[in-house]
């Protein structure tokens, strides 16, 4: 329960960081922490392997990327004060809303939703992979697709603008 | 405390002796090795042979004036090379160093965390070592330091996605994460002498590991973050004092876990055909320690050989190799070793 609480905290703590904070490099440290907070949540509820994932591929993969592309391009922080003024009174308005619907499904939740023990079975490895790659394996694989078409999409559009870079002396 | 947690203190105590022990050494093995290669003597004054040089240049580090640079983004200045101890201290955690034991009636496994994830969390843990780096040369408030930094943050990216690949092929016929048991699986011996080692079947795999894991721990030939030539010392240039040292033994730690990682999951790991491993079980876990630290050893030899063997790559040809040999060869590797696994013969 305190491991549980010292996380919980961690986490939202640092994910305020995340969008608060003027120095992009900042707030991409910050979201590895929130990110490494919600892996330990992940082995708190049994759920151990999702948690090496969350860390290997998230922290240890895309915000690298993230930091990378936030060097490369040099990105300054942000001028203090930016935003229009109706832009502001905008966000607090959905955030007061967000806040509002999540307090309220709370409420209504307590009591009435039993909590239930996470099925070990369901999240220990062989059963999961089991399911992976027969019950979902269309979906899994069309997940793959996009990714790759994104990929290529991607590559497709930096290279429109600019000087495309030589294939083999890059 | 209970005697759970006692036999962990323990564990975790016979791993971190090594692995502090090591920056010290390999310091000296370092000095001794490039100077045997290029015909020099090599620290000889401090001590016999020069060994307590290591000793000499801890002191000297201690008492070293400690800089931060003006206009150093200072938080993440001094949190780069605390973090850069981080996987090197945490990732030995699921390497075995014995069998199991039996401990005063009780079962110990020489393991710290004997956990189903295994290797997974080695890898995840190891994955963090780039944000020191990146931290270092970004605060630093230096165009060098930066450029490392963004060097470091491509390399280790891309070298990491074969040394996953080709640890994922030995898994495979193990069918575990767990360390312990890739060990169990190569304890036999062909003809009754030669051991049953991974190399043997996944050597295709051995190499791209090797290769890639000397671009993990930036040694040269693959030491571009910090280029001496071009880049003065990398992300490292401004650290001065201590924070310098953190970063020189967070390379040799991650050395030595990388190397340990190799022993295991290719030679054998603590497991030696032709050692007894049985009786009482501080001996057992001695002569299990002694083993993997020896193999450790040839690694981190080997290290220091290639290091002062090698010249540098060139930025564009290390991408290269990484993404069009080793990536491509770590594939091939990996879809062979399945096939042979469901075809029966691994």
């Amino acid at each position: 329960m305190a491991v549980f609480a010292l996380f919980a905290f961690l986490a939202v703590a640092s994910a305020m960081v995340v969008v608060t904070h003027r120095n992009p490099v900042y707030s991409v440290m910050s979201l590895v922490v929130t990110l490494i907070s919600l892996a330990v949540m992940f082995v708190l509820l049994g759920a151990p392997f999702l948690a090496a994932l969350q860390v290997l591929v998230y922290t240890g993969a895309i915000l690298v990327l993230f930091l990378f592309v936030i060097m490369l391009l040099n990105i300054e922080r942000e001028a203090p004060g930016g935003g229009h003024k109706l832009q502001k009174l905008g966000a607090a308005l959905a955030a007061l809303v967000f806040a509002g619907l999540l307090a309220t499904w709370f409420v209504a939740a307590q009591g009435a939703v039993e909590p239930v023990p996470l099925d070990a079975e369901a999240v220990a490895l062989v059963p999961l992979a089991r399911h992976l790659f027969s019950t979902y394996l269309l979906p899994f694989e069309i997940v793959g697709v996009l990714l790759l078409a994104a990929v290529i999409a991607a590559t497709a559009l930096a290279r429109r603008g600019g000087t495309s870079v030589g294939e083999d002396e890059a | 405390m209970s005697f759970g947690i006692v036999a962990t203190l323990g564990k975790l105590a016979a791993w971190l002796t090594v692995l502090l022990a090591t920056a010290p050494i390999m310091l000296w093995v370092e000095r001794r090795g490039s100077a045997l290669i290029q015909d020099r003597r090599g620290p000889n004054r401090v001590g016999p042979l020069g060994l307590f040089q290591g000793l000499a240049d801890a002191v000297k580090f201690l008492f070293k004036e400690d800089i931060v640079p003006a206009g150093a983004d200072r938080p993440l200045y001094l949190l780069a090379p605390i973090l850069a101890l981080v996987p090197a201290l945490t990732t030995f955690v699921v390497i075995p160093f014995g069998p199991v034991v039996e401990v005063g009636g009780r079962a110990v496994n020489l393991i710290v965390a004997g956990v189903d994830t295994g290797v997974l969390l080695l890898l995840a843990l190891a994955s963090l070592g780039v944000y020191s780096l990146v931290m270092a040369g970004y605060s630093s408030n230096n165009k060098y330091s930066l450029l490392g930094a963004v060097r470091a943050s491509a390399q280790m990216i891309s070298y990491e996605l074969a040394l996953t690949l080709s640890v994922v092929a030995v898994l495979i016929p193990v069918g575990s994460f767990r360390l312990d048991e890739v060990v169990a699986a190569q304890q036999g011996t062909w003809f009754g002498f030669v051991p049953q080692w991974n190399v043997a079947p996944q050597i295709v795999g051995f190499i791209v590991f090797l290769v890639a894991a000397f671009a993990e721990t930036n040694r040269l030939p693959f030491d571009l973050p910090e280029a001496e030539s071009e880049l003065v010392a990398g992300y490292h240039t401004e650290y001065s004092s201590m924070k310098f040292a953190l970063f020189f033994m967070g390379e040799y730690m991650s050395m030595a876990t990388l190397s340990a990682l190799a022993a295991t999951l290719y030679f054998g790991g603590w497991h030696l055909p032709g050692i007894d491993y049985s009786g009482p079980w501080a001996w057992v876990a001695l002569k299990g320690l002694t083993v993997l630290v020896a193999k450790i050893a040839v690694f981190m030899l080997f290290f220091v050989w290639v290091r002062w063997s090698f010249p540098r790559f060139r930025f564009d040809q290390l991408m290269r190799l990484g993404w069009k040999v080793l990536l491509p060869l770590a594939i091939f590797n990996l879809v062979a070793i399945a096939a042979l696994t469901v075809a029966g013969v691994l």
